[in-house]
């Protein structure tokens, strides 16, 4: 009712409105005037609101920043993080000189100038020498702005120095998880069809995928059987379904065994180096915690569609793309503890988050950082289940309820990663 | 049928002849089936009119819901029911599909089937003084298949599943796969259907825009007398013809990787319990595809806008465009280098850094041709004598938000500066500035502008002054803020914040601040629309000149005839911008005044 209301006073002002300047429009064409006929009178007040506008406009953009200068974040909390916060002042400054400049010369001009009757303008068609000062200047502050720019960016990509400690980063609908390795330093191979429940990350040992195999083997052979038992009585299209999954899981049955091979003549080629026997000792978890000081190269994969993994407090993020492993460097420099001094906020988290459209839940694919002392690092990283203990039966991951539940729930139930 | 007229064939022959076709037309022949151009333009526009007031009614529910998460709102139960918005509240995949088709809509089929279609149809046969475009046929084909475009498009956000909900750029896997997200179903192959018939439509205009301006100029109009309306069009019909066959072969991958099970862009992808048995592909070939279309796409939307604004900035003035060759010159510069910057939407996605580095380099040069403009358009207003019709509030608005997004562009170019705010809501303000808000500025300029010589009336100005005043407030109120949600690390396409503590308080004010804004946006279009159906047919008749410009689409009379000129072509003697000459008696001279002896042509 209310909004009724609202609606049809807002109709009604809108009709008024529209009215009296019908009525205004009438009078003044019985005066003789045009729409096209603009007075003196109106230029000059039009060319005081472009120098009002400009104005206020100018004021409330330095106004805005002070005033809400606690949305920016933190000072920035690792290496790569503190070259990009530099190269940020420069071009702030850069860019905010011209900003002020071309917009008090658009605004002052355009009020300055408007229309007098029985005055004419300036004939000024053009000027080379002017012209090219201004080609001239911009290229050179511009190619001076991208090398800086470009030396910045090739020192944060560069390729890591060998033994750089390695993390993996894992994304999937809608949660993170995280990979790191034992007590051999190296992160193990990966395949995606060995992802179950057991194996959230599809790590490749002798182990798991055998196990792997008996179970697809062990599925292929039901469905068959199942097939084979109702050929006579489901209709034609259904039984065309049922053909696809038996032909779906033999092959992947197949490529499986392709696998094992490619394995194991690996491990023969490689012996100890082989990427296949580094799985085992890997540690798989939800949390994420980083030691201070020490350079880190992340490693990113994807389960499904593509994510982005964002850590706005250490100004790093990059893609995580099904099919394909991406990376960066990070070394972050303040400790969680350290930051919560700074922020004066004791409840402060890095946080890493999701930054790019992956599905419904994509607002909260999110999962904390906790940056620490590598002392407090170690211990935590020590006590970690590993993937396979040597002898044990199943392969283990550390907190199983969290991330582990069945996969198709997670799309219907918003905020799994609370 | 009657309307088989081939103006062109007479041309040459210069025969007073356009008079003789003032044959009774039916009213599917003028209004539906027209081969006129100016009628089709009008079509264009009106789509574009239509399309916009979606696009824009979307933004405001999702703005809504972003400034107050979980709250009802009548307006969003209005339009969406109960399906989409249970109790009122935007649902999170009705939220991504709005998302998805206000970009959709905006990108395509207002900033460029409205702002192209519109104006190179009205403008290019007018002022360089042809007949009609090359082909009617063509012409009429392509307006009828922006149509279809647009009836599908709406249409997908009436299926089951919802309409498409994976950002406007629907990077597969997301795209392919609905077991990912319910849009990625019917709505989803809608979109890219619709996508299709779009290019074919669109690709039928810019041939005909090309064959047009190259063929069919009049006697003496040489390309150095070209208005920069034209040039721009010009311009945008190219690379457009460059540009959107490569979205068409990229769209037709999606299509065979969701319905033929091909794995052009998939791979190793475990998804609802299962490993798919794609192989092989990679979605940073769909990105590399998209973006080159997509990157040259921001620049089919600015260049007419570019174009526009020189045309009314110059008349409004009253003085020539200053450095009308640089314009040129930077123009197709601009129009070369959008073919070589498109990697600068990948610095982050994995690939080679080195492409980074040279992506970063490419783009930031982009940016001198750009800042000529700027430059150029102060310098003309400089010693002018500015008449502030609404048209000239419009084309200035537009010079300062390209300003602003030309600015935050340095920033985005930045491969390392981009690692920060890459997809955050900077980007989002930022493209919004430097060819959302400017397009459409440059759009509304434009049909201020040029309603009398569509409508043969006058719009309103009063109203154009409080559309203009309210719509630059608002422009600045919602995007201005919106830089700073993005510096702050607010990502875009985010449901709601709720739930990190990072985001709350003076970052929500900001929201709030957004979206009141983008409200009073909304209502200030509610002027424009009225100005403009009220004038169309009750607005003040308008004269043949009204804004004493030197074009030739002003030469023509106010009566559309066939063949825009009754009796023979106009013959040009001089480039269009001899505003306040010295030694002439008028302001203006238009094109079609002979030299005087001795004197200086500027286009020569």
């Amino acid at each position: 009712m209310m909004t009724l209301l609202i609606l049809a006073v807002l109709v009604l002002g809108l009709m008024v409105v529209f009215r009296l300047s019908r009525v205004a429009d009438l009078t003044n064409e019985l005066r003789g005037s045009r729409q096209e006929h603009i007075t003196e009178r109106t230029n000059w007040l039009q060319g005081r609101l472009m120098w009002l506008f400009g104005a206020v406009y100018l004021i409330l953009f330095v106004w805005l920043p002070y005033a809400y200068s606690d949305v920016f974040l933190p000072t920035a909390a690792s290496e790569q993080g503190v070259w990009i916060d530099n190269m940020y002042t420069y071009n702030w400054w850069l860019l905010g000189i011209v900003f002020f400049l071309t917009n008090i010369a658009l605004f002052y001009f355009a009020g300055r100038y408007y229309h007098r009757d029985g005055k004419r303008a300036f004939w000024y068609p053009h000027n080379n020498k002017l012209e090219m000062v201004w080609t001239v200047v911009p290229t050179v502050v511009l190619v001076a702005t991208i090398i800086y720019g470009i030396i910045v960016w090739n020192r944060i990509t560069a390729a890591p120095a060998p033994g750089t400690m390695q993390v993996e980063v894992y994304s999937k609908q809608f949660d993170w998880t995280f990979r790191y390795a034992g007590k051999d330093g190296k992160l193990g191979a990966t395949d995606y069809r060995l992802i179950n429940a057991e194996n959230p990350l599809g790590i490749v040992t002798r182990k798991a995928l055998a196990a792997r195999l008996a179970g697809l083997k062990e599925e292929a052979a039901k469905a068959t059987a199942d097939r084979d038992a109702q050929a006579h009585v489901l209709p034609e299209d259904l039984l065309k379904e049922k053909d696809k999954d038996v032909a779906h899981l033999n092959r992947m049955v197949e490529r499986l065994l392709g696998l094992q091979a490619l394995m194991e003549q690996d491990i023969k080629d490689n012996g100890d180096n082989s990427t296949y026997l580094h799985g085992a000792d890997d540690k798989v978890t939800k949390e994420f915690h980083l030691p201070v000081d020490t350079d880190v190269e992340l490693l990113f994969r994807s389960q499904d569609v593509i994510h982005s993994a964002y850590l706005p407090h250490l100004r790093a993020q990059m893609n995580t793309v099904p099919g394909m492993t991406t990376r960066i460097n990070i070394k972050p420099t303040i400790t969680t503890d350290s930051m919560r001094v700074i922020t004066n906020n004791s409840e402060f988290d890095y946080i890493l988050m999701c930054n790019k459209v992956c599905g419904i839940s994509h607002y909260n694919m999110q999962s904390p950082l906790t940056v620490e002392t590598s002392g407090a690092f170690k211990v935590w990283n020590i006590v970690l289940p590993v993937f396979e203990k040597p002898g044990a039966a199943t392969a283990q991951v550390a907190e199983p309820a969290a991330g582990t539940k069945e996969e198709s729930a997670a799309q219907t139930e918003p905020g799994t990663n609370k | 049928m009657s309307a088989v007229v081939h103006p062109q064939a007479a041309d040459n022959s210069g025969h007073a002849h356009a008079d003789l076709h003032q044959h009774k037309q039916s009213f599917v022949s003028k209004y539906i089936f027209s081969h006129d151009h100016k009628m089709i333009s009008k079509q264009f526009l009106i789509t574009a009119i239509v399309m916009a007031w979606v696009a824009m009614i979307m933004s405001i529910m999702f703005r809504l819901q972003i400034a107050y998460p979980g709250e009802s709102f009548a307006f969003t139960h209005f339009f969406l029911g109960d399906k989409w918005a249970p109790n009122g509240v935007l649902s999170p995949s009705m939220f991504l599909g709005l998302v998805t088709i206000h970009g959709t809509i905006m990108l395509f089929f207002v900033l460029t089937g409205g702002l192209s279609g519109t104006f190179a149809n009205l403008l290019i046969p007018l002022q360089i003084g042809a007949r009609d475009m090359a082909s009617g046929f063509l012409n009429m084909l392509s307006a009828w298949f922006f149509m279809a475009a647009s009836v599908m498009m709406l249409s997908s956000l009436f299926v089951e599943s919802g309409p498409a909900a994976g950002g406007w750029t629907v990077y597969p896997p997301l795209s392919v796969l609905p077991q990912a997200i319910p849009g990625s179903g019917t709505g989803m192959t809608l979109w890219l259907f619709s996508m299709v018939l779009f290019i074919i439509g669109s690709l039928m205009g810019s041939l005909n825009y090309i064959a047009t301006v190259l063929n069919l100029r009049t006697k003496g109009m040489r390309m150095t007398r070209l208005p920069l309306t034209v040039w721009g069009l010009f311009l945008t019909a190219i690379v457009g013809v460059l540009a959107f066959p490569v979205l068409v072969s990229a769209v037709v991958l999606l299509i065979m990787d969701r319905m033929l099970g091909t794995s052009f862009y998939l791979s190793e992808i475990y998804i609802a319990g299962e490993a798919l048995d794609n192989m092989g592909g990679s979605p940073i070939l769909y990105e590399h595809l998209f973006w080159f279309l997509g990157h040259p796409e921001v620049y089919i939307v600015i260049l007419p806008a570019f174009g526009i604004s020189s045309e009314i900035i110059s008349t409004m003035s009253r003085k020539p465009i200053f450095g009308y060759r640089a314009m040129i010159g930077s123009l197709m510069a601009i129009s070369f280098m959008s073919f070589l910057v498109w990697a600068h939407h990948m610095f982050i996605t994995g690939m080679n850094p080195f492409l980074g580095a040279v992506f970063s380099f490419t783009t930031m040069l982009i940016a001198v041709p750009s800042s000529i403009k700027v430059f150029n358009y102060i310098t003309t207003l400089w010693r002018g004598n500015i008449i502030f019709s609404p048209a000239m509030l419009f084309s200035i608005g537009m010079v300062s938000t390209f300003i602003v997004g030309g600015l935050t562009g340095i920033i985005v170019a930045n491969a390392a500066l981009d690692i920060q705010v890459h997809d955050t809501y900077f980007v989002v303000a930022h493209f919004h500035m430097v060819m959302g808000v400017s397009a459409i500025f440059a759009m509304m300029a434009a049909v201020y502008h040029w309603f009398p010589r569509m409508y043969g009336r006058m719009m309103n100005t009063k109203l154009g002054y409080w559309h203009f005043w309210g719509t630059m407030i608002a422009a600045y109120g919602v995007f201005i803020p919106m830089h700073y949600v993005g510096i702050g690390g607010g990502p875009r396409r985010y449901y709601e914040y709720t739930e990190f503590p990072m985001f709350q308080g003076h970052f929500m004010d900001l929201n709030v601040m957004i979206t009141v804004f983008a409200c009073m946006g909304g209502l200030m279009q509610i002027i424009f629309t009225y100005n403009f159906f009220h004038s169309i047919w009750y607005g003040q008749k308008a004269v043949e000149n009204p804004w004493h410009s030197n074009t030739l689409e002003w030469t023509a009379p106010v009566e559309h005839v066939h063949g825009n000129w009754p009796g023979p072509l106009p013959v040009v003697h001089r480039w269009p911008y001899d505003y306040s000459k010295p030694g002439k008696p008028d302001d203006f001279v238009p094109q079609t005044v002979p030299l005087e002896e001795g004197e200086e042509d500027e286009g020569n």
